[in-house]
């Protein structure tokens, strides 16, 4: 029995040696060969043998051969991991929902590890009483469940200038989309009691950076959300455990986490989250502040370049992701010669108001080179720009809210890479 | 009220509790409108004074929340150098990848903008009530308030917008520094200036004339993270 036991297990740390190979050289693609032992007719040793028993996995995690898609982050962006972005490996996932733990992070001074008995959330300002709350205070009020994306106003902030980064996940990935769970701010407000003269809100996280942004007291009151759940479990403290705001549609900047204070105002702040930065830089000098709305957005998620096709034509399944801040994807058209021609693809799944729809576009793929591109169109009538046309009235040295077309150039060996074309 | 949805659910086929059923509705509908009316929940309690004034630290150009203190840029000096110039350099020059404080004046049009507190930030207020905040980096809110002026003295110093070491900055006087580039900002315009982007009826053929030529790559940079690795523990 131990004999057996052990020799399965070696068995198993070889083939997850092989495994680890295999998909490391799937960026050069083609199809992985595995272990022909494993394979038919030959019965391979997770049929021989029992499994791990119930509960051995008491918090489940995705498999062993999965180990790569990962959150990653790239180095030279930033001058700290504390003050930094990790990315969402969209190649890698489907549908219009991110799992939790792979949702891309944005931190300003780290992550607060909040002792939930000890958060409070104080409201104060220009109200009728300051209040303060516990988390159970908060769990205690009316809830609601939205899936919302959240991106942060810089994805895509690499690429002004033209194709820098090989892969969505770099490109793209600074957006995810949960369903969350939590209390219309307006119920907070209302249990408050909001002066006539209030036009703004300041919300204030908990972490080592107090991180703040000015919110207009009509947003607030329209449809931000007190959040404490996402996918139905509690925050992860990566992204704000155990309260963060919700602000949908808007920039992820102002979706504050750890959030521990709201004070209500009659101006905006002017802080450093929306002066210095998250302001967008013209090409007249001029900066264009409270660019607050995410404007719709889309992208082939695979093929991609760390989603290369395995096959060399034939039956293709092109997928991706869309999105606006204004409202419900209306459409979305996919290219496969650089926009010159355009298809309409098909929306899969739930079309919700300002979260990620996800897209798919099947044809057969005749094994020649294309130059693959998306283009969304939202329920307002807004058309995703091309990046020459986006270039034109903004200039390159926006950084943030770049939303342009994203060309990926489909080789005959299945390999993608990132490219600008005229 | 759930128990007795449950209860009609479950014997609704029986006619006279149907109209038991409908009186329960009622019941939910009566419910409905309390929650939906302005009464308040009664959660949470009034905050203390004491407990607001331990969090409530920001400040605003109008010198809101503006904290008791004062402190010259001579004062301002030794504390920049110990407490900020290891990332921010010792003239605001920044280092490494640390964001830059002084500088730039000029090139906010030009390909290579350099957007530093002089440059670019449009209010002294946001100086302080960022250090007050969040820096030093690692040991935020450390600082006196004597120390958070003097500091900001310095900043301003660096950047040539005051430019006598005796200055003195204090809650009296912060109102009266302007930054130059304020008058550059405008807000959110986009719905009218880029009007352009909302199409009924986008092109879908024959878009473009000539068929689309690369012009640039991803790989010839060459910064792309290698595949198969994660991020490296430190």
């Amino acid at each position: 029995m131990t004999d057996r036991h052990a020799s399965r297990r070696d068995l198993l740390r070889a083939g997850l040696a092989t495994g680890g190979l295999l998909v490391a050289g799937a960026a050069g693609a083609g199809p992985q060969k595995g272990n022909p032992a494993n394979q038919p007719p030959n019965v391979p040793d997770w049929t021989r043998n029992l499994g791990e028993g119930v509960a051995v996995r008491s918090y489940g995690k995705p498999s062993e051969f999965e180990k790569d898609i990962i959150r990653r982050d790239v180095e030279w962006l930033t001058a700290s991991r504390e003050s930094s972005v990790s990315f969402t490996p969209l190649h890698a996932l489907d549908g219009p929902i991110t799992p939790n733990g792979l949702c891309f992070e944005r931190h300003h001074s780290g992550i607060a590890e909040v002792d939930p008995a000890d958060y409070r959330l104080i409201l104060h300002g220009l109200v009728d009483k300051p209040l303060i709350f516990t988390l159970d205070d908060i769990k205690r009020m009316p809830r609601v469940n939205r899936p919302y994306f959240c991106e942060c106003a810089a994805n895509s902030g690499m690429e002004w200038r033209g194709s820098q980064l090989n892969g969505c996940q770099y490109t793209h990935g600074m957006v995810h989309c949960v369903m969350y769970t939590g209390v219309p701010l307006k119920t907070l407000l209302d249990e408050a009691g909001i002066k006539a003269k209030a036009k703004w809100l300041l919300l204030e996280g908990g972490d080592s950076a107090a991180m703040t942004r000015s919110l207009p007291l009509a947003k607030a009151l329209d449809d931000v959300l007190i959040a404490y759940r996402m996918n139905g479990e509690m925050l992860y403290p990566e992204n704000g455990y155990p309260v963060r705001a919700v602000i949908p549609g808007w920039e992820a900047n102002m979706w504050v986490k750890w959030l521990r204070r709201i004070e209500v105002g009659d101006q905006p702040w002017h802080h450093r989250e929306e002066t210095s930065k998250y302001t967008d830089l013209l090409e007249n000098g001029k900066a264009r502040r409270f660019t607050y709305v995410m404007d719709p957005k889309s992208v082939i998620t695979s093929p991609s370049p760390q989603a290369p096709l395995n096959h060399k034509s034939g039956f293709t399944v092109l997928s991706g992701l869309a999105w606006s801040g204004r409202g419900k994807i209306g459409r979305v058209d996919v290219s496969l010669d650089g926009g010159r021609n355009w298809r309409t693809a098909r929306l899969d799944g739930p079309v919700w108001d300002k979260a990620l729809t996800r897209f798919y576009y099947e044809f057969d793929w005749d094994g020649r080179e294309l130059l693959l591109q998306s283009r969304a169109m939202d329920e307002t009538g807004y058309v995703q720009p091309s990046k020459a046309e986006l270039r034109k009235v903004r200039g390159v040295n926006s950084i943030y809210h770049n939303n342009g077309i994203q060309t990926w150039q489909l080789h005959t060996n299945g390999e993608v890479e990132n490219v600008e074309i005229s | 009220m759930s128990k007795s949805r449950e209860t009609c659910r479950g014997l609704s086929f029986l006619p006279l509790l149907a109209a038991a059923c409908l009186i329960c509705l009622a019941c939910v509908a009566a419910f409905g409108a309390a929650f939906a009316s302005e009464k308040k929940l009664d959660i949470g309690r009034e905050a203390t004074a004491e407990e607001i004034a331990g969090w409530d630290i920001d400040i605003r150009p109008d010198g809101h929340g503006l904290p008791v203190g004062r402190g010259t840029v001579k004062q301002g000096e030794p504390l920049y150098v110990e407490r900020c110039a290891a990332c921010h350099g010792e003239f605001g020059e920044s280092a490494g990848r640390w964001p830059i404080l002084s500088g730039g004046n000029g090139t906010l049009a030009s390909h290579d903008p350099v957007k530093s507190v002089g440059s670019y930030w449009p209010y002294a207020s946001t100086i302080i009530d960022y250090i007050r905040r969040a820096m030093p980096f690692g040991a935020s809110q450390t600082l006196t308030n004597d120390e958070l002026y003097a500091i900001t003295a310095y900043v301003l110093f660096l950047n040539d917008i005051v430019t006598s070491e005796d200055f003195e900055l204090s809650d009296k006087n912060f109102r009266t520094i302007k930054l130059p580039n304020e008058p550059n900002f405008f807000d959110d315009d986009r719905e009218v200036a880029e009007k352009a982007f909302w199409r009924t009826d986008p092109c879908m053929s024959n878009c473009i004339s000539g068929d689309a030529v690369v012009t640039g790559r991803a790989k010839v940079i060459d910064v792309t993270p290698d595949p198969g690795t994660g991020p490296k523990v430190e």
